[in-house]
């Protein structure tokens, strides 16, 4: 058995920058906020670098239990992605006072090797220790501002329903291995295909509750409770970091473990994804609709994402399976770009999170508008964005699939959803309001960081064919 | 006299439920905390015995990782709920409360 450090490259040189980071601000304690955030994001690209220098290798460490293969790879930079952009984020003047210490790098450099070890598992223990670093370090980010009672009491919901779910997670962990005698997916896969699982009840009940702790972290309908408060109460970067990163963390997970063990002719699944999919969707997007808070209503679409993304699982194809990466790597940049707005617009005093706080926005501040306008757009899923092309791939994958009825469901509540995203471009664009904005600096992190997201929003819009076609070859090799 | 594997998961199952039911009834954090380590050690338990069935150690090992887990746990949990006591000099979860729908 060779341990092989080369294959987790990437999740040594993170943690070690979370360490460096930490060390430097005990050593020279006067050292600036930029130093520490330009330290963090060259940490981020040398494990972006050693990701794609991996590329192709299919490297194997501690005896198979981590893999390095395209589809972790590929995580890797979407979680990347998402944790830089949220540092840069937390620049902003309402967060820059309480944020910016080196803790705050430090455990989100932590909390995206936690990702990063929950895509690369083929073990059911590592994805367990990945889910954990993951989330441990989430209910420490969200509960960051301890003077606050709203951090707080997010904080401490996410970690006492976290917790809860994780103690479903093990459990089902634990049937399963009980009813395979094996941790290692590929072992678990041989025996499934070795027997009818319908003989198994434990193997179905350990499933389900795997489903039960991964579904907590991707907030799918039943399990969605925190999400809206957490969401709320969490600092403005740290919710655009956590409900980009632990999503796709969590969705790749479940891609991992569904697609390795049991093939598409286990249509039991399917038909569980297919009912909390529609579920999901309805719930998110018909909460939404009244929501005055712009977070909290993120929170509710959030969770109605999440129901769009399970129609990639659940067509269990190719396509489906890609579209599932590339609506979630859109997903990243338009939701960080959302949550960037607000983030730029505050002050030290006041947060513009309300509604009310965006009316007449589009006359005194057009171009930010225009941004925001942009990822609402993209979230709602109207062209040229990239919201649109996932949502696109997501649905024809499913009618590959033959799953019309589903799909007919998703565009009903893709429509459901305009609604409320364009309330927030005609509060802009179309009422009056006497409210004045202050002035914020232009040249900041946080409009790279927006700059950085539109982008990306717009480019994976009108040139999407490069990354689908990279998306289909890396999923091949599980299904 | 060998003790059958069944006997082990009963327990165990108990005492998850037990830890269930404990994390939707009672109010303070405190114990909810509690009743969440219970669930853990549930696991536990049914991971050790299928580890002795099956005369392999993945699942003790897996108990070991557990328990680190939990402990980490214990240290963030704990910090959060003696910040919030130094905030609301409360820690019941039905004060905890101000976010809602």
């Amino acid at each position: 058995m060779s341990f092989n450090l080369f294959a987790i490259s990437p999740i040594i040189a993170l943690a070690l920058t979370g360490f460096l980071v930490i060390g430097l601000s005990l050593v020279f304690s006067r050292i600036s906020k930029s130093m520490l955030l330009i330290i963090s994001l060259l940490g981020l690209a040398a494990s972006a670098y050693f990701s794609l220098s991996l590329w192709n290798e299919n490297a194997l460490a501690f005896g198979g239990m981590v893999r390095a293969d395209n589809f972790s790879l590929v995580f890797n930079v979407i979680f990347l992605i998402g944790a830089a952009l949220s540092m840069m984020l937390a620049f902003s003047q309402h967060e820059g006072g309480y944020l910016l210490y080196a803790e705050f790098f430090a455990i989100t450099a932590f909390a995206t090797v936690g990702m990063m070890l929950m895509v690369a598992s083929s073990n059911l223990l590592v994805i367990f220790l990945g889910l954990e670093t993951l989330s441990i370090s989430l209910y420490i980010l969200v509960g960051i501002k301890r003077t606050e009672e709203k951090s707080l009491e997010a904080a401490f919901k996410y970690f006492l329903l976290g917790a809860f779910a994780s103690g479903f997670l093990l459990y089902g962990i634990a049937f399963i291995y009980g009813s395979t005698g094996s941790l290692d997916l590929q072992e678990v896969a041989n025996f499934i295909s070795g027997t009818s699982i319908k003989d198994n009840p434990l193997m179905i009940l350990g499933g389900l509750l795997i489903i039960v702790g991964l579904g907590f972290k991707v907030a799918m309908f039943p399990f969605h409770m925190w999400a809206p408060d957490v969401y709320q109460g969490a600092p403005t970067p740290i919710t655009a970091f956590m409900s980009t990163g632990s999503k796709a963390a969590g969705f790749a997970a479940m891609l991992r473990v569904l697609f390795s063990t049991t093939d598409g002719t286990v249509s039991d699944w399917v038909t569980v994804l297919w009912v909390i999919s529609v579920l999901t969707m309805f719930f998110g997007n018909i909460v939404a609709l009244v929501q005055k808070n712009i977070k909290r209503m993120l929170a509710y679409s959030s969770i109605a994402h999440a129901g769009y993304i399970l129609i990639g699982i659940v067509s269990w194809n190719q396509a489906g399976a890609s579209s599932v990466v590339f609506y979630l790597l859109s997903y990243t940049f338009m939701n960080i770009g959302a949550f960037g707005v607000i983030a730029f617009l505050s002050t030290k005093e006041k947060e513009f999170i309300e509604l009310e706080d965006f009316k007449g926005l589009g006359f005194q501040k057009p171009v930010i508008a225009i941004v925001m306008a942009i990822f609402m757009f993209s979230l709602a899923g109207l062209p040229p964005t990239a919201g649109f092309i996932g949502k696109f791939y997501l649905f024809s994958a499913a009618v590959k699939a033959g799953q019309i009825p589903l799909v007919i469901l998703g565009v009903v509540n893709s429509m459901i959803s305009v609604y409320y995203y364009l309330s927030v471009v005609v509060a802009m664009f179309m009422k009056q309001s006497d409210q004045k904005w202050p002035a914020t600096g232009l040249i900041s992190a946080v409009s790279l960081s927006l700059l950085l997201a539109t982008a990306g929003t717009l480019g994976l819009g009108l040139f999407p064919s490069y990354w689908i076609e990279i998306f289909q070859k890396i999923v091949v090799s599980m299904i | 006299m060998e003790i059958p594997i069944s006997y082990y998961l009963l327990l165990s199952g108990i005492l998850f439920t037990i830890g269930v039911v404990g994390v939707l009834t009672r109010r303070n954090a405190i114990v909810v905390f509690m009743s969440i380590e219970l669930m853990l050690n549930a696991v536990n338990l049914t991971l050790v015995a299928f580890s002795k069935q099956f005369n392999s150690l993945d699942g003790q090992i897996f108990v070991f990782f557990v328990m680190v887990v939990a402990a980490a746990e214990v240290a963030v949990g704990l910090a959060l709920i003696v910040a919030i006591f130094r905030l609301k000099q409360t820690v019941s979860i039905d004060k905890i409360n101000i976010m809602k729908w």
